[in-house]
């Protein structure tokens, strides 16, 4: 049920964001989404592509130091109060939520968002009870592909 | 120490009177002064006991001043391997201060003093001040650190036995420094010399003309710095610039100073005695030869040094001054044969740094130090490529990386530095050995 986050550091000077973008370019790979944090200094970049191991590898071997994270992809309702009503669940259940970030794709009338829980599975719990719908990778990509 | 008052405003200082020793009355006090101190670090050094036993050597064996060169050298890491109180020849009782300064690693170095040692310390301050002109009457502004750095406390109880008026002002608060120079007429200051040429830039910001007001002398010592420098600080500041030279292991600042000549500083030769060494081989090189330059402490009782290996290069200077002191001049420091630098009037080792870093994340990553000048302040940079060790996804995580490496080296070093954090690979790597620090700082 979770998918897996592909995260970088990089400075924060010119030239840093496109080198590992031309990496994965280079090596056939698509960013499906991806999240750039950023403080004066340095910058985290992550994303998420559908082969995270080949990913991983391409930017290991271009020089990068990439961690890989557990996230969890949900469906909201893509209208107003969707996001809020999943947020009211978690704070709810006693769930922190360190980030989070949508995906570029919708399905239906729905959006899907992506979520850097500190308790994933316990999210999943909750999500679940409710109702929402957690995206899993496959279904996921496949989505995308369309 | 009253008759100083009556001689203010003499040409001649009488505290000055060692300084012109006719060289063989010199040479009997050193003579005299050296092979009691051999004895005592044999006494009471069990480091200086063993290295001689494994000579075969005894204090007596010490019948001329050549016979020196047969005594052991001491270098920094017997100061670091004794710590803390491993070279002490007194006992505690007697110690009334200890100094400390940067060590190699983690540990600083300890220097001990009694109280004959706190009055041989202020009189070459003494003769210090007085060989740039100072004396009772003048006002001097202390900047330079008080605490455990010897520049501070050396500074300030010279310039009051001296007889001067003493502002303990230390390091730091450059506008008030400006006021204080302004409102208290100084006449002469004590600092680091880069320090005074941002104290210049900023006095100059501030609308304030040092040439017009009464400051006329600067002692400046605590790290190495150029006739260009020299050649800026005086007309901008309308001052006499003077360069100090000391280290704490040998007493702290006072071990040799310029005269009015301003040729270089003048060794006080009757308690320190004075070797340039070839760095590589250990021999002796004779005056006008550059090479390291080797301090034995001729009166320290707490902690007597014998042969300490400065890492300072430089060569003494055989032809008299045109002040006609007897002791020699030495040449300016311009480089050491170690891989030390100063910020700020701090040493620095990067294996200090190296040290700091390894505590943090259990491994040594790579990493570089980048030393910049600006408006006469210098920073300090170090940066640390990132390692999958410490790359948390989160910026949270990564500014507590950030934080913790900044305190590791602030604890060590004593400063605060900037710490960067670079992706890897892009520190350049070396066959040899790695170039650690790149000193972008001009003069």
């Amino acid at each position: 049920m979770k998918i897996h986050q592909l995260s970088l550091f990089l400075e924060n000077k010119p030239g840093r964001l496109s080198e590992p973008c031309k990496a994965l370019a280079d090596a056939g790979i698509n960013i499906l989404t991806l999240s750039l944090a950023d403080t004066q200094q340095f910058g985290i970049m992550r994303l998420i592509v559908r082969d995270w191991q080949k990913g991983k590898e391409v930017l290991e071997q271009a020089g990068f130091v990439v961690n890989v994270t557990e996230v969890v992809a949900t469906e909201v309702a893509d209208q107003p109060g969707g996001l809020a009503n999943v947020l009211s669940i978690m704070e709810g259940g006693g769930v922190n939520i360190e980030y989070m970030y949508a995906f570029t794709f919708r399905s239906g009338d729905k959006a899907v968002l992506v979520f850097r829980f500190d308790n994933p599975d316990a999210a999943i719990e909750l999500l679940k009870a409710k109702n929402i719908n957690v995206v899993g990778g496959v279904e996921l990509y496949d989505r995308a592909e369309q | 120490m009253n008759a100083f008052r009556h001689d203010a405003g003499s040409e001649f200082h009488p505290v000055s009177a060692p300084d012109y020793l006719p060289v063989i009355q010199l040479r009997a006090l050193q003579l005299h002064r050296l092979k009691t101190i051999v004895k005592r670090a044999y006494d009471h050094q069990e480091l200086f006991r063993k290295r001689m036993d494994e000579k075969g050597m005894k204090p007596q064996d010490v019948k001329t001043l050549e016979d020196i060169r047969h005594l052991p050298f001491t270098v920094k890491a017997d100061l670091r391997d004794t710590y803390p109180f491993g070279l002490f020849a007194s006992p505690m009782g007697e110690v009334v201060r200890l100094h400390a300064s940067s060590g190699t690693t983690g540990k600083p170095i300890v220097v001990a003093y009694t109280r004959e040692d706190i009055d041989v310390w202020s009189s070459v301050m003494v003769r210090s001040f007085a060989a740039c002109g100072l004396g009772n009457g003048d006002i001097i502004q202390n900047a330079y650190g008080y605490g455990l750095f010897t520049g501070g406390l050396g500074a300030h109880y010279g310039a009051e036995a001296l007889g001067a008026t003493t502002i303990p002002i230390s390091g730091g608060n450059s506008d008030r420094q400006i006021m204080i120079m302004q409102d208290f007429g100084v006449t002469a200051i004590c600092c680091t010399p880069s320090y005074f040429l941002h104290l210049i830039e900023r006095a100059q910001e501030l609308g304030v003309d040092m040439r017009k007001l009464p400051i006329k002398a600067g002692v400046f010592g605590a790290e190495p710095w150029t006739q260009a420098m020299r050649e800026r600080i005086e007309p901008e500041a309308g001052i006499k610039a003077y360069d100090i030279y000391g280290l704490s292991e040998i007493i702290g600042p006072g071990v040799a100073m310029e005269c009015q000549e301003q040729a270089g500083p003048h060794l006080f030769e009757d308690h320190f005695y004075c070797e340039i060494i070839d760095p590589e081989t250990g021999e002796p090189l004779p005056d006008g030869e550059e090479g390291e330059l080797v301090i034995t402490t001729l009166s320290k009782l707490a902690m007597p040094m014998i042969r300490y290996r400065t890492r300072d290069i430089t060569s003494l200077v055989a032809e008299q001054c045109g002040c006609g002191r007897t002791i020699r001049r030495m040449r300016r420091i311009g480089r050491r044969s170690d891989d030390m630098f100063i910020i700020r009037g701090v040493n620095v080792f990067p294996s200090q740094v190296e040290a700091a870093l390894l505590k943090v994340e259990g491994t040594l990553p790579h990493y570089q130090i980048v030393l910049e000048r600006e408006k006469g302040l210098d920073s300090m940079e170090v940066q640390v490529e990132v390692t999958s060790d410490v790359f948390g996804d989160t910026v949270g995580a990564m500014e507590n990386v950030r934080k913790k490496l900044s305190d590791a080296i602030a604890h060590t070093l004593g400063i605060r530095v900037k710490l960067s954090l670079v992706q890897p690979h892009t520190i350049e790597r070396s066959q040899g050995k790695a170039k650690r620090v790149i000193d972008r700082r001009k003069m």
